[in-house]
């Protein structure tokens, strides 16, 4: 199969006709190799961490989409899996981690802990109300206590989606 | 005590307790399950639970601690089990516990200044909500 059938929704590639030659634009070919291989954070806060290590494990496997590396370092990471309830002690652990992602740095909130507070929003003296509320930018939520991992990978593919179609500067 | 004994609960005055845990060492209960604390709206009960591993027995200290004076002899010096589970008891409902080798926080945030299962505990708004 030729490159150019492997990457899609980029539009400007071309074949030039009747040879071998490929007509594109850096950027796009940037795109496509930024969505293509996310690498999340392995970092997991409650239940739902559960469900992406599930996610992680060959039934679902989140490699087929090339985020299956989970690094240990969140200097070598791409996107965080915000999975499962944030507690006020790890709001901070959380900010300082965000800070140490290298850029291009996209993060899901995963299941309603992390999108609002879910359960815990009323009267509760210990838990963040979900990501935003700790300053950090969210690319996708993910709703569900917790999400299947159907829908983390839905998630996933949007993700990429809205990475592939990136404008510049924004 | 036998096998299988039922659970004894014993009420004592915390003046006591020092002496009464000394007492239950030295019969045997190597083991504090759990310390932990019961608002009681006039005053805020302790409840100690010892087991025993080699007659495999359970009791049950409880002492009362008036609001105006929430202190107590520490337990930690005779259990080291106890260190933890008073700090904790300490970080939710602001019990004080003398002679204890490292009170401060364990689950909290060390700059706050409630304990948040106290019946009198109305600080909601301690975690900020978003604004959608």
């Amino acid at each position: 199969m030729a490159v150019i059938e492997k990457i899609p929704a980029s539009g400007l590639i071309e074949k030039f006709p009747g040879g071998g030659i490929i007509l594109t634009t850096g950027e796009s070919v940037l795109k496509w190799s930024k969505a293509s291989s996310l690498w999340p954070l392995t970092f997991g806060l409650a239940c739902c961490a559960i469900e992406m290590i599930s996610t992680g494990a060959p039934r679902f496997d989140i490699d087929r989409f090339g985020a299956g590396v989970f690094r240990a370092s969140p200097r070598q990471c791409d996107v965080m899996i915000v999975a499962g309830t944030i507690c006020v002690k790890m709001g901070d652990c959380m900010k300082r981690l965000y800070a140490q992602m290298p850029e291009p740095k996209y993060v899901i909130a995963m299941g309603n802990c992390a999108v609002s507070g879910g359960i815990f929003y009323h009267d509760t003296y210990s838990v963040v109300k979900g990501t935003e509320a700790l300053g950090i930018p969210v690319d996708v939520h993910i709703p569900g206590c917790p999400p299947r991992p159907e829908n983390l990978l839905f998630g996933l593919m949007k993700l990429q989606e809205k990475i592939r179609n990136e404008k510049r500067g924004s | 005590m036998a096998v299988d004994a039922p659970e004894k609960q014993v009420e004592i005055q915390k003046e006591a307790l020092l002496e009464a845990a000394r007492r239950l060492f030295s019969e045997g209960f190597d083991n504090l399950h759990c310390v932990t604390a019961v608002d009681k709206n006039d005053s805020i009960e302790l409840v100690y639970i010892f087991y025993s591993m080699g007659s495999r027995a359970c009791t049950i200290l409880k002492t009362r601690l008036a609001l105006n004076d929430l202190a107590v002899e520490s337990l930690a010096n005779i259990w080291r089990s106890a260190d933890w589970l008073e700090r904790e008891v300490y970080d939710l409902f602001g019990v004080k516990f003398l002679n204890h080798p490292n009170l401060k926080r364990i689950l909290n945030p060390d700059d706050w200044d409630v304990h948040p299962l106290r019946k009198s505990f109305e600080r909601p708004d301690i975690v900020k909500k978003t604004r959608y």
